[in-house]
């Protein structure tokens, strides 16, 4: 008995709609995969825009064309085969406007933000990029200070910082700064000092929530066991690693242990309500400063406890 | 000073090429009563009403000029930027500080005045790795740091608002411009990014802002007809790489390591080719951006070019020696694009289908 609408009815048959079928295009020749060649388009195009310099940079020096094409494709292996990241709470985290992001800090080299600016461009519904604020030291570095602004970072300077949530934009802080990524191996998890608590002036001036993130497996990459500090000194840097494996197996020991990632970002802590002059009150910035670190810490060692073992 | 008057300026570099452009604007305009313009050579814009004084800032007769053409407002561009123009670093410090101090010493005593424009440089910000990405115009100028141009521009800054708190009936405006180019002036810059291989620091990209010259020349001439006094950053909206600028313009780069830079600053500078002083170095490490916010919201100017359509109209009207243009590069993508696609129809030949 015919039925004029077929496609629930005859289950398991192939139906074929005509008219679709019609105008479908013909079947490409032999030899050519079209999409296939989208990519290969893509490549080219931004092969193109590079030799033109036909791309925009904002302010701060943050390539969007960039950060897209190469570093995310580069960092994406990492964070989905090797560290095998779990992003968790990113509804906490806003589609729109400006927002404080404040994580733990470890892990000897920075890969923890690089994880992080991943899981919100990737996993966020509203693909949001992470603006980081990065300490001096490696903005002067040369190669890796131009690549940090041209992947969105900028110096760690109240200015910046403002500017950058006033214009709406979603921005990282990790306030433990090297006394974090360069923690021993026997503390980790265990969050420094927080700086100064200027990230908290910063989110009070702009009006932005703070959002707390704890980032748990990061801090394992490297086991640092030692700081040759004289050898820091000389280099001009803030530490030196030893680790099981660096500097001892060479280039070799700086692959990191393939420990796996979880990072939770927590229910956001709304600095709105305490008005336009907190910000110039040193006693709300301490007890704000000290609630954020609380908050991470917590979650940091709540994520540790559900954990079975590093690698799992 | 009544209206029937009319406004009566003296320009002070009047040889160069902002100056003749600015005066060229001023003639023009009825406002004006009486132009006059001072420099040791002359103007390079054909002037008809401007009364050209061939002086050194720091000739005694400038007092007198002065005071005899009863100007009341004094339009400071003689700032020069390159050595070799002012015949060395020692002459060129004289012109720039001490004829500035002069300058502004004689316009102290002279009672007509009633406004000092002056050009100076968002240079005076310095160049380090500590900075925030835009200077304000609050920010601490970067003092003992700066050398040469830069170093001359904040003292002449200094003199400038000396005078402005002595003399409260004199509003005084500085403009602090970024890197000027354009069709007509020669800066630094828009020789450097002339070169046929523009020399850059080995694993520095520094973010250049840049002011075109028709906004150059029209905040100028906004600051010297009206406009509320004080100091304001005048660049186009946004930035460009150093990396991405040579690119616009089809040039090669060649990037040298720093510990060698100086050395090939130096050969650029011998042959002739750009006057390129050693503080400019930093410069080429970090870059200067400025924060044009106050001039957008206090001064009211909205600069008709931004940095990277400063930067392609700055590409087409000059002759910047292109390797390679965008069409060439269009027609490599579409080369390589039908290259590949049958290299890869041929591999999927050899593939085993179903």
């Amino acid at each position: 008995m015919p039925s004029p609408h077929p496609a629930r009815d005859d289950a398991g048959a192939d139906v074929i709609d005509l008219d679709r079928a019609r105008r479908r295009p013909p079947d490409p020749p032999p030899g050519e995969e079209p999409p296939r060649d989208r990519d290969l388009d893509a490549a080219l195009a931004f092969l193109r825009r590079r030799l033109t310099g036909d791309y925009d940079v904002d302010v701060f020096g943050f390539d969007r064309d960039l950060t897209e094409r190469v570093l995310l494709p580069l960092a994406r292996p990492l964070y989905r085969s090797y560290w095998r990241v779990r992003a968790v709470g990113l509804e906490h985290v806003p589609d729109h406007g400006g927002a404080l992001i404040v994580a733990n800090h470890a892990g000897t080299l920075p890969f923890d933000a690089l994880m992080t600016k991943v899981a919100l461009f990737d996993e966020h519904p509203a693909h949001r990029h992470l603006r980081e604020l990065a300490a001096d030291l490696a903005l002067r570095a040369p190669v890796v200070g131009p690549l940090l602004r041209k992947t969105g970072n900028t110096l760690a300077h109240h200015d910046d910082a403002v500017r950058l949530l006033e214009s709406g934009e979603l921005v990282g802080v990790w306030p433990e700064g090297y006394k974090g990524v360069g923690k021993p191996y026997g503390e980790r998890y265990k969050l420094q000092r927080f700086g100064r608590g200027g990230f908290v002036t910063v989110a009070l001036r702009a009006g932005v929530p703070i959002v707390p993130v704890a980032i748990i497996g990061s801090e394992e990459i490297y086991p640092m066991i030692g700081d040759a500090r004289p050898l820091a000194r000389l280099l001009g840097l803030p530490y030196f690693p030893l680790t099981p494996t660096f500097p001892w197996l060479g280039p070799l020991g700086l692959v990191p242990l393939p420990s796996r990632w979880t990072i939770e970002f927590g229910r956001a802590i709304d600095t709105a309500g305490y008005g336009s002059g907190a910000a110039e009150d040193p006693m709300t910035v301490f007890e704000l400063t000290d609630r954020v670190r609380a908050t991470v810490q917590q979650m940091l060692y709540r994520g540790l406890m559900g954990r079975r073992s590093i690698f799992r | 000073m009544t209206a029937a008057d009319g406004r009566r300026v003296l320009i002070t570099g009047i040889g160069g090429e902002l100056a003749g452009l600015l005066a060229h604007e001023l003639e023009a305009d009825d406002r004006v009563a009486y132009m006059a313009g001072v420099d040791v050579t002359e103007p390079r814009v054909p002037l008809s009403r401007t009364e050209f004084i061939r002086a050194d800032l720091g000739n005694p007769l400038l007092s007198r000029v002065l005071d005899g053409t009863r100007v009341d407002t004094i339009v400071h561009l003689s700032l020069t930027a390159t050595p070799r123009q002012a015949g060395g670093r020692t002459r060129m410090k004289e012109h720039n500080v001490l004829g500035s101090m002069q300058l502004l010493g004689a316009a102290q005593k002279t009672g007509s005045l009633r406004r000092l424009v002056m050009k100076s440089t968002t240079a005076v910000y310095g160049s380090t790795h500590a900075d925030p990405a835009l200077f304000r115009e609050e920010a601490e100028p970067a003092g003992r740091l700066l050398e040469g141009y830069s170093k001359d521009a904040l003292e002449g800054e200094s003199y400038a608002r000396a005078l402005g708190r002595r003399r409260r009936d004199v509003g005084v405006t500085i403009l602090r411009l970024a890197n000027v180019v354009g069709p007509n002036v020669d800066t630094i810059l828009s020789r450097y990014l002339s070169l046929m291989v523009v020399p850059t620091v080995l694993g520095y990209d520094p973010r250049l802002q840049l002011c075109h010259e028709v906004d150059a020349v029209e905040m100028l001439r906004r600051a010297t007809l009206g406009g509320p006094p004080g100091v304001y950053n005048v660049a186009g909206p946004g930035i460009v790489y150093l990396s991405q600028a040579i690119r616009v313009l089809g040039k090669a780069c060649v990037a040298v390591p720093l510990p060698l830079f100086s050395g090939a600053a130096g050969v650029v500078r011998r042959a002739g080719l750009v006057d390129f002083s050693p503080e400019q170095l930093s410069f080429l490490l970090f870059g200067c951006v400025g924060d044009i916010g106050r001039m957008r919201a206090r001064f009211g100017y909205e600069p008709r070019y931004s940095t990277p359509g400063a930067l392609a109209d700055f590409a087409a009207a000059r002759d910047v020696n292109p390797m390679y243009d965008a069409d060439t590069v269009a027609r490599a993508e579409r080369a390589a694009r039908d290259l590949l696609a049958g290299w890869r129809g041929a591999l999927s030949l050899l593939r085993p289908r179903p």
